[in-house]
């Protein structure tokens, strides 16, 4: 393996680091946008239940 | 500015005000964090005694330093939502929470992760600084759950803040633990007597990772607290014209 990326022999734990921390970075986001866009369907829904109730 | 400030508190402005700046957060953390990223694994000369096993604190450090934030965040906004009663500072608190269980997850995973070369061992049950950042992890995580089992959201607010605020305790306990008592853990690194442990080659990475993530933790922030509003505010005017004009997903 190319020298720069070999870590001096700690390659695995330095990259595994980085790796799981653009997981979560990535997790953080989708999550959030996942719930902001079920919440603005729910309200959506309920408010449409209720014109057709009316 | 107080005539700012209290406009900002509205919902409905928050809402607005917040889709603008949010962008920015994003971008100018990610700069910094790219930055960081490449000058903290390629230009920064390796530890003398760590080898390139250093560069853990790239990523390392900003999760902990976050997830201590998210924390006094948390807890601060509960307080103000308990005795003012400020709408917006409760939504922050629950907006905070998940992001402060991934940040101290991610900073328990990377120290384990950078303790298995250096100490030797991946986890040492009683090692005061590992063992209080748990202790937070399992902090949120209640705090959740206790939010997810009351479905009144008022009195969700109310029990979850004394919980935010009887565990607030242990953020102290966590920055403090590596000078009360002996941890594997090393001291402070950069706000310490004689100034930052390391080499400006070192250091400005590490201080461009901690500015990058606050800002993309600032922009998550935020982003969570809009849904907290818009589920909170699901029964006002201006909630109900943005959904039925198709503002859409946004």
């Amino acid at each position: 393996m190319n020298g720069m990326f070999a870590m001096g022999g700690y390659g695995a734990y330095v990259w595994s680091c980085f790796g799981i921390t653009l997981i979560v970075l990535v997790i953080c986001v989708v999550q959030g946008r996942v719930r902001h866009n079920r919440t603005l369907k729910d309200i959506s829904a309920r408010l449409r239940a209720m014109e057709t109730k009316s | 500015m107080w005539k700012f400030i209290h406009k900002l508190a509205s919902p409905p402005h928050f809402y607005r005000f917040s889709a603008k700046i949010i962008p920015w957060f994003a971008g100018v953390g990610s700069i910094l964090v790219i930055y960081g990223t490449y000058a903290g694994l390629f230009l920064a000369p390796s530890d003398y005694q760590q080898g390139d096993a250093f560069r853990i604190i790239y990523v390392h450090v900003p999760a902990a330093y976050l997830s201590m934030m998210a924390y006094s965040i948390m807890a601060v906004s509960a307080a103000i939502g308990l005795i003012w009663r400020i709408k917006l500072s409760h939504a922050v608190a629950a907006a905070a929470a998940p992001l402060g269980a991934w940040f101290t997850f991610l900073a328990l995973v990377t120290g384990s992760v950078w303790g298995k070369p250096m100490w030797g061992t991946w986890w040492e049950w009683g090692d005061p600084r590992l063992t209080s950042e748990l202790l937070m992890l399992f902090l949120y995580i209640g705090y959740m759950a206790l939010r997810a089992a009351i479905d009144d959201t008022v009195k969700a607010d109310k029990a979850s803040a004394v919980l935010a605020l009887v565990g607030a305790v242990n953020v102290p306990i966590i920055h403090f633990s590596v000078e009360w008592w002996s941890s594997l853990h090393q001291g402070p690194t950069i706000i310490r007597e004689g100034g930052p442990a390391m080499p400006v080659e070192m250091l400005y990475p590490l201080l461009a990772m901690i500015l990058g993530f606050t800002f993309i933790f600032g922009a998550l922030l935020l982003g969570r607290v809009r849904t907290e509003v818009l589920f909170r505010e699901r029964r006002a005017r201006w909630v109900r014209e943005l959904v039925l004009t198709g503002a859409g997903p946004g």
